[in-house]
């Protein structure tokens, strides 16, 4: 069980707020951090990794990281954190970066198999690409076998087709190493893959919680199919008029009326919904 | 004719003897300071970092007098290891060391600061999270990831107290085998009006002053390029 009570100001994007989080999660979870950028997530990640001091408490099984009178610092508390930018050791190779953390070659091994890096084990940092240093980060995290494992938003710099092969790693190493997962991310995809739990902060309070399900499906009532996206253009066609919609990296067209034509403005974030069809799907 | 056998090469000796033990002693002294000044949010950072800079814009003869009179046997600091050791700190090699120490402190702590600083903070912050102390993470992860600034920070240093002549003749005065260094040595040529001897120390001390420059910018394109910095 991990039990946190944390309150602590923060500079965020709009002013000064604070972060009051109130939360327990249970072992061997896997919890999803969404909101805004600006709302605290990284904050909240970093108190619990010992990065930035906070007031409150947070205790992790039988250990206490956090009271009143003192603050565990981070390398007393058995987690592991894989950063956004990946911050490997530049200076050391890829199995002397996950060497560093802890001699143990036999596990260093079977994790660069497991993400298929072994072939790799010898190269620089500097030689790799994002999605390879990203595993060589998600690996080396792992070499404590820390009880709590905490991402910083560790797919938002990958190309879409290299996200889907790392949420594979992700989701088989939480696995097999039993580890507690505390995941920051934008991608309601990513969310519902991996995460059994979402919590979404807004100027660092959290303001709702529940599944990926539950909390990203969009689609209310007798709508079949609902999409948000943004509105890019509007183009006038003969009598009608064309909404044109950028919903993720795909940009549809959708048919609309004089009235709506003028209600709608250019940039906004519109709802794309429909009930006629039975969606099909194909490769 | 030049005369090679009866050219004295025992100043440059003494010079890098100098500089070599001013270089060891500096680094050691001044990395804690900068990897304390390159991590910290103490408000008094600026009044050390102004201190340790000090030597840089005050004129040698200004260092060399105060540190003349606070090693000699004038002032407590100087009676004190003059009654307890018996060592005497003016006028000889040990003064030297002592004096040039202080006046190449910020070209050894200068270049260190800096490239700390430049670390990627993630990095560091890493390493405290698998289980290592400041310690641990600045010999195995801070210095191998600064090699340039290291470097710069070694040999600038070295070079610099090769090439100080104000404080050195201050402190040390000019002592044939003791304190005599090579910049001092050049300076009597001069006055001594021996120009051929004074040519050839000075064509000396360029050509090895070029030569370890040159190779510090060498080895930096090389690092930079290993780590795929530049």
């Amino acid at each position: 069980m991990l039990e946190i009570d944390v309150h602590k100001p923060l500079q965020g994007s709009a002013g000064e707020m604070n972060l009051d989080v109130h939360l327990t999660i249970k072992e061997h979870d896997f919890i999803a951090l969404s909101g805004e950028s600006g709302s605290g997530k990284t904050s909240l990640l970093r108190v619990l990794a010992g990065l930035e001091e906070s007031a409150g408490s947070i205790r992790f099984a039988d250990e206490i990281w956090l009271d009143e009178k003192r603050s565990l610092p981070a390398r007393k508390r058995a987690i592991g954190f894989v950063f956004q930018d990946y911050a490997l050791f530049s200076n050391m190779s890829v199995e002397q970066n996950l060497l560093y953390v802890k001699k143990d070659r036999a596990l260093a091994t079977h994790l660069l198999e497991l993400t298929h890096l072994d072939a790799l084990k010898g190269r620089l940092p500097s030689s790799l690409s994002g999605g390879q240093k990203q595993r060589v980060s998600l690996c080396r995290a792992l070499m404590n076998r820390p009880r709590l494992l905490l991402m910083d938003e560790p797919l938002s710099a990958l190309d879409p087709r290299m996200r889907t092969q790392l949420q594979d790693d992700i989701l088989n190493l939480h696995k097999e190493f039993g580890t507690t997962t505390i995941m920051v991310s934008h991608d309601p995809s990513e969310i519902y893959r991996l995460a059994n739990r979402v919590f979404v902060l807004e100027q660092g309070k959290i303001i709702k919680e529940g599944t990926a399900k539950e909390l990203f499906l969009k689609a209310q009532g007798s709508q079949k199919f609902s999409l948000r996206g943004e509105l890019l253009d509007i183009i006038k066609a003969d009598v009608i008029y064309i909404g044109v919609v950028s919903i993720g990296q795909q940009i549809v067209e959708v048919v609309l009326d004089e009235k709506e034509a003028q209600t709608l403005r250019i940039g906004q974030s519109v709802q794309v919904n429909t009930k006629a069809f039975s969606p099909s799907l194909s490769q | 004719m030049i005369a090679w056998e009866s050219l004295d090469l025992e100043p440059f000796l003494i010079s890098f003897k100098l500089a070599g033990l001013t270089t060891i002693i500096l680094f050691v002294i001044a990395l804690p300071i900068a990897w304390w000044l390159s991590q910290t949010k103490c408000k008094y950072k600026p009044v050390v970092e102004a201190i340790s800079s000090l030597p840089i814009v005050l004129p040698p003869s200004v260092l060399g007098f105060y540190i003349l009179y606070a090693l000699s046997y004038n002032s407590p600091i100087g009676a004190f290891f003059e009654e307890a050791f018996g060592v005497k700190l003016v006028f000889n090699f040990t003064g030297l060391v002592i004096a040039s120490c202080f006046y190449s402190f910020p070209f050894m702590i200068q270049p260190l600061q800096s490239g700390l600083e430049s670390l990627h903070k993630n990095m560091l912050e890493a390493s405290y999270i698998a289980g290592k102390s400041k310690f641990q993470t600045l010999i195995f992860v801070g210095l191998p990831n600064i090699k340039p600034a290291l470097l710069t920070a070694v040999i600038v240093t070295f070079a610099h107290t090769v090439g100080e002549f104000g404080v050195v003749l201050m402190v040390g005065g000019s002592i044939p085998g003791e304190t005599k260094v090579a910049s001092v040595a050049i300076y009597e040529f001069v006055e001594i009006l021996d120009y051929t001897t004074a040519h050839i120390y000075s064509a000396i001390m360029i050509i090895l002053s070029f030569l370890v420059l040159l190779g510090v910018y060498t080895f930096n394109r090389h690092q930079n390029r290993r780590l795929g910095v530049a």
